[in-house]
């Protein structure tokens, strides 16, 4: 089976679009959804409601730190993030909030295991950004494959059975077969603001038969996004970043 | 978990293991039959008894992930995979023959048989490497001829593929490779540089030719870093009669720093291809190492030691191209000869690696009995080497980076695409004819090989035509 796996959408509605329309063209029959729908981007309803028809028809979905900070309160980000979650709150139904704040943190699925952030403590929302952090978040699961997000541009690391951890920035449309014996750990490219320097938006295709994983890249109306944070009056640098994917 | 001991009719994922060809340190080869496949197959099973190197199942890993991802005839067919958790193996194409280690009783051999040798492996390595693989442990035990002559590379075990994770890069303990053939940056974890296969390909070139291996047998790290400084005898020491061709090919490959090297294995197989036109450096006449003070120069120089960022192997190879261009000196009006450097100097502008072999063809008749002399007795042949040289002159590339070809044929299209397949032509560059009467009754040469290249074909015009009036569509021819 080939699952679709898409993290950071960030209520960008063109980048969420084109990866759902992309993953559809390549044959994905499943979707895993891992966090953070909403924060930084103007389409917080749509994206939430999407999400939400998603789960419906059978996708798994997973919460994220921003939306954790719709309802929590006592949740810290930087300042443009912080504007745009309160706007964000002012446009989410009590439905919609609701439905973020019910996500769980982490979903098994056989051996794979879908989380936001680090495994070894979820609702910390600690980065995985180097081969030590990988190698703590991969000791606390059983599972052989762990996909995340959070970190906004993609890497893949691999322990070895005696505890090595070898990192790769993965190349954009090559498959890579996730060899039994080994555990991995993917961090996926963000759907809608990818931080790698490459503005097309960033997801995964998952062959679950053969386990190959491959990192997509689909392009986008990045203006047309960076024009609709504008026009809500969000913070402009949200907006200029989509256009150099920083 | 107990595996059971494997054992002549064992029958594994439907491979039924025949016999045993090779008991090795790291892995056992089988002969293996299947009911599907016809092809004769082996099986290579790693050894995961407790005890053994981690490396070991690490470096099977490695060709596990990269074997079914490589093509061509210079590889051998991969056919399937056995899992970890069960009985790991690798089961692909069984290729007749042996691997050119026993050929070391027989060193040394002749030269034109070595370069030959040279070219195969070269060009085995230039299709590798354009999969975005580096071999990393050329030698002649990984490598085989087929029946067809093509070599082939075995044993993905050490190698580095550009678009996978590089699992052998964490186990780095020692740098991996075989002692005698290792180059000097890989002794530095460096596993990312094309450069090192050509290196290794070097140091087998100078076994082969002389009988000694370059940098001994010492198998101690102590021993293998000399490498990083010191320089093999010249071959022309060992035996008084080495062709200075040969020698400027194998020093050049043995160079310490990698972009003193070639760019890339197609154009090392180029240069072993056309012998003639080996451009003789310094390096071709020596016969001494070079002398102390370079050495400890070099021995001291701590640039050579750090570690440079290197782009993709795609990058490096496509930096370094080989570039034909054909002209044709006969017919050919002066300004699209003139045409054709402008281009030729603009692709090759940007491409400080490229090399460029000018082409020419020389018609033959097709009935008539051609004879080498002109009317005048001139050597036509020659004359148009001397024209080559003049019309190539301008662009300033000197003989390292460029040469001429005179190709007699009666097609001239086949004959500049024979040209390109043979070399691993990048990029051809070909004059178009204008308003011909020849091409209009013939067709095109360079429409030929603009349809049927192996590569990229630039058609350059001399002039831009002025735009005609539109012909009027008649209803009488239509």
């Amino acid at each position: 089976m080939l699952m679709a796996l898409f993290a950071d959408i960030h209520a960008n509605r063109p980048a969420f679009s084109a990866c759902l329309a992309q993953a559809q063209t390549h044959g994905a029959e499943h979707n895993i959804l891992l966090g953070d729908y909403v924060g930084y981007g103007a389409d917080a309803e749509w994206a939430v409601t999407t999400v939400m028809d998603l789960v419906e028809k059978g996708a798994t979905a997973v919460r994220g730190n921003h939306d954790n900070a719709v309802s929590d309160r006592s949740e810290t980000m930087n300042p443009e993030a912080q504007v745009a979650i309160e706007w964000t709150r002012g446009v989410l139904a009590t439905a919609e909030r609701g439905f973020l704040a019910a996500l769980p943190l982490v979903q098994n699925d056989g051996d794979r295991l879908y989380v936001h952030a680090d495994v070894s403590k979820p609702q910390s929302w600690r980065y995985v950004m180097s081969a030590e952090d990988a190698a703590r978040s991969m000791v606390a699961t059983s599972a052989a494959v762990t996909f995340c997000g959070h970190v906004h541009r993609p890497m893949l690391y691999t322990m070895s059975a005696t505890g090595k951890v070898t990192s790769f920035t993965p190349v954009t449309g090559s498959p890579i077969q996730l060899l039994p014996g080994r555990r991995w750990l993917a961090v996926l490219g963000a759907v809608g603001q990818p931080r790698d320097g490459n503005p097309a938006a960033a997801y995964a295709i998952f062959d679950t038969d053969r386990r190959e994983l491959t990192f997509c890249r689909a392009p986008y109306d990045v203006e047309a996004a960076a024009a609709a944070i504008r026009s809500k009056g969000l913070p402009p640098w949200l907006a200029d970043r989509l256009l150099v994917g920083r | 978990m107990v595996k059971p001991k494997l054992a002549a009719g064992t029958v594994i994922d439907g491979f039924k293991l025949e016999e045993c060809l090779h008991r090795g340190g790291m892995a056992t080869l089988w002969s293996v039959s299947s009911a599907t496949i016809a092809t004769p197959l082996l099986m290579k099973v790693p050894k995961l008894s407790e005890g053994e190197d981690p490396a070991a199942i690490v470096s099977f890993e490695m060709e596990q992930m990269i074997m079914p991802r490589l093509s061509g005839v210079r590889v051998p067919t991969f056919f399937a995979a056995g899992d970890f958790a069960v009985q790991p193996y690798i089961v692909m194409e069984r290729i007749a023959g042996t691997t050119l280690l026993p050929r070391l009783r027989e060193l040394p051999l002749p030269y034109d048989e070595v370069a030959d040798l040279g070219l195969r492996v070269a060009r085995a390595l230039d299709e590798l490497h354009r999969q975005h693989v580096i071999h990393l442990d050329v030698k002649p035990s990984n490598i085989m001829l087929r029946p067809t002559g093509e070599a082939v590379l075995l044993d993905f075990g050490l190698s580095h593929h550009d678009q996978l994770p590089d699992l052998m890069q964490e186990e780095f303990r020692v740098p991996f490779g075989t002692a005698p053939y290792i180059a000097p940056e890989q002794l530095l974890g460096v596993r990312n540089d094309p450069r090192s296969d050509l290196f290794a390909t070097g140091a087998l070139l100078y076994f082969f030719s002389t009988g000694r291996r370059p940098f001994g047998e010492r198998e101690s790290m102590a021993g293998m870093r000399k490498r990083l400084w010191r320089d093999p005898v010249p071959p022309r020491r060992l035996r008084g009669d080495y062709p200075p061709w040969l020698q400027e090919i194998v020093l050049r490959c043995l160079e310490i720093e990698p972009a003193w090297r070639y760019p890339t294995a197609a154009q090392l197989a180029f240069e072993l291809s056309h012998r003639d036109q080996v451009k003789l450096t310094a390096r071709s006449e020596r016969v001494e190492r070079d002398p102390f003070t370079t050495v400890l120069r070099r021995r001291f120089n701590k640039d050579f030691t750090k570690s440079i960022r290197r782009p993709s192997v795609a990058a490096q190879i496509s930096a370094g191209p080989i570039v034909a261009v054909a002209i044709d000196l006969a017919e050919g009006p002066a300004e699209l000869n003139d045409a054709l450097r402008d281009t030729t100097g603009r692709i090759l502008a940007t491409l400080p690696s490229a090399r460029l072999a000018c082409l020419n063809i020389l018609k033959l008749g097709r009935l008539t009995i051609d004879t080498t002399l002109d009317e005048r007795g001139h050597n036509k042949r020659i004359d148009r080497l001397v024209s080559l040289r003049q019309w190539c002159e301008p662009l300033r590339l000197g003989e390292e980076r460029s040469s001429v070809h005179v190709l007699e044929a009666v097609d001239p299209a086949s004959a500049i695409l024979e040209f390109a397949n043979a070399n691993h032509v990048d990029h051809i560059v070909i004059g178009a004819r204008q308003n011909s009467l020849l091409r209009n009754f013939l067709g095109g040469v360079s429409a030929k090989v603009a349809a049927e290249a192996p590569c990229t074909v630039t058609v350059v015009r001399s002039v831009r035509a002025p735009t005609q009036a539109p012909i009027e569509a008649s209803p009488a021819i239509g």
